[in-house]
């Protein structure tokens, strides 16, 4: 993968100046790399991870994880069931599975209720989908690679040789 | 008198002062630590915590774990070609600094020299004289920090026995090519100086493939190889490290090293052997970070006037500070008083490094551009008060 690409991955706050002095390029051509990575759609957004258990607010939401069996379609397969799942605004991350099951739906809703609402008037009365699980997220540890825990800090001593 | 002489008269004084200042100050913005800003990787701290769940605490062979020593000889052998005995060539030591007070204690008689390339690592000179040797420190700041044959030469004589090579270089980051390292081993060669190789910075090499200097032709026999997994795996707190050379070196260093230290911390010797197995990939992406740094410090350090040529390895870069008019120590204590941002002077590496200081990139990018910010305050109010 391009160096732009990984350095963006890790902190897409870094600016094309930064970037271009981390890899010994010029600025323009930085600068031209995004756009282009940008248009062609290998550049999705552009986002922060947020702990939201320290976000004070009373939006809290639930999330669960939804195992899906579906019948696939004729020359379709699974991806105009899946197309039409992944389409709704609650669900947040879709993916096929090997397994018992097809789908793997990550779907976020206000409360408990909100979610199993869903699941039972949105999901599971699709004409494909044969069968569900649902299970409710309890606690995060890590997402995308994040630990969520507060940084610890620094334990090294202040000068060495 | 209870001290005795050489202890009393050894080392500085206005380094450890300033130190001591550092340490004793809050919020401070520190370029100045010579270790890893990464934790070790949890694979291997979690070999160590089994490693005690699991009940080794006991005693290791004073060389070190066989299994340890085995995957040091096919690390070497992947990596370098190199093939050393794990039962007679291989030593499992407390970090490099313990191998190279073995070697040298082991090779030196009273009054044999032993050549420095200065700027060095500290503790290269203290550890001779500890031995009873003579350090011949070698001023290379008129050579872009290389040692050079002709250097060599002009240093050597029948007194000599040794040379402490240390490449990438701690403070500067220089390294060798291989062409260069066929150039000083020859001189070696001819003079039969013993080569005692401090590698330990190799896997940090950035714009070249690393030449292992046992692995240059005639040289293994010549040659006492030094790495450890402080910097490449994140370990330094583990303290271990390794030696390899002639059986009849390691054998004399194993003498010392089992009335001394006995051995190695089981858990350390248990935590590095997964290092070996699984930490490549850690290595590498920690490679490609301090990559990164390097050339966003070269790039900023010369814009803001301060001239830093672009090292070769290791995590450190070492700009001049000579425009500033200022001393390494003037400047670094003054830094550190008025932007808090601390940095090592030159100067504690040896005389020939007045003029610059080492700054480390061993940090997050974040703490580097706020140290830059800082030290282009402190530049720029200096350049105002001349004006």
């Amino acid at each position: 993968m391009d160096e732009i690409l990984d350095i963006l991955e890790k902190d897409c706050r870094t600016s094309a100046e930064d970037i271009a002095k981390m890899t010994n390029r010029k600025v323009d051509e930085v600068k031209k790399a995004i756009k282009k990575y940008e248009k062609e759609g290998a550049i999705l957004k552009y986002k922060a991870v947020i702990n939201k258990d320290l976000v004070r607010d009373n939006e809290s939401e639930v999330r669960a994880l939804i195992e899906v069996n579906i019948v696939p379609q004729k020359d379709l397969g699974f991806e105009k069931i899946a197309e039409r799942i992944y389409s709704f605004p609650e669900v947040t991350s879709c993916y096929l599975i090997s397994g018992t099951y097809d789908l793997l739906v990550v779907i976020e809703g206000k409360n408990l209720h909100t979610v199993s609402n869903f699941v039972a008037e949105k999901l599971s009365c699709l004409e494909n989908v044969r069968g569900t699980a649902t299970h409710f997220l309890l606690k995060k540890y890590k997402e995308d690679g994040v630990i969520l825990k507060h940084k610890s800090e620094n334990k090294r001593i202040a000068i060495s040789y | 008198m209870r001290i005795s002489k050489v202890v009393e008269t050894m080392q500085p004084s206005g380094i450890r002062a300033f130190f001591d200042l550092v340490l004793g100050m809050k919020d401070v913005i520190s370029l100045g630590v010579g270790e890893p800003d990464f934790v070790t990787p949890w694979q291997i701290r979690e070999a160590g915590i089994y490693s005690l769940e699991q009940g080794f605490t006991s005693y290791t062979s004073n060389k070190g774990l066989y299994k340890l020593r085995l995957g040091i000889q096919r690390y070497l052998k992947n990596k370098y070609g190199l093939d050393y005995c794990p039962d007679e060539e291989i030593l499992i030591t407390v970090g490099v600094s313990e191998g190279l007070d073995l070697v040298l204690r082991s090779i030196i008689n009273p009054g044999d020299k032993i050549l420095i390339p200065q700027p060095s690592y500290v503790s290269y000179g203290p550890v001779t004289e500890l031995a009873g040797g003579v350090p011949v420190y070698i001023d290379t700041s008129k050579n872009d920090f290389k040692i050079t044959p002709k250097l060599l030469e002009k240093h050597i004589d029948k007194k000599t026995k040794g040379i402490v090579l240390n490449y990438p270089t701690n403070p500067t980051g220089v390294s060798y090519r291989k062409k260069e390292l066929e150039e000083i081993n020859k001189v070696l060669i001819k003079n039969k100086v013993l080569c005692i190789s401090d590698e330990v910075y190799a896997d940090l090499t950035y714009d070249f493939e690393h030449v292992a200097f046992p692995s240059l032709p005639k040289a293994k026999s010549n040659t006492v190889y030094f790495n450890g997994f402080s910097k490449s795996y994140a370990m330094t707190g583990w303290r271990i490290g390794f030696a390899c050379g002639p059986k009849e070196i390691i054998a004399a260093m194993n003498k010392i090293h089992q009335y001394t230290i006995m051995c190695v911390p089981i858990t350390s010797q248990m935590a590095a052997s997964e290092a070996l197995v699984s930490g490549k990939r850690s290595v590498e992406e920690m490679k490609r970070e301090y990559n990164r740094r390097r050339e966003f410090m070269v790039t900023e350090l010369n814009s803001l006037g301060l001239k830093c040529f672009r090292p070769q390895g290791a995590f450190y870069v070492f700009p001049s500070i000579k425009n500033t008019g200022l001393s390494s120590m003037d400047f670094s204590r003054k830094l550190l008083e008025e932007e808090k941002v601390a940095v090592v002077p030159g100067t504690a590496f040896g005389a020939g490094a007045e003029g610059y200081i080492r700054m480390s990139y061993a940090s997050s990018l974040d703490n580097l551009k706020e140290a830059l910010v800082r030290i282009k305050r402190f530049l720029r109010k200096r350049e105002n008060n001349a004006g």
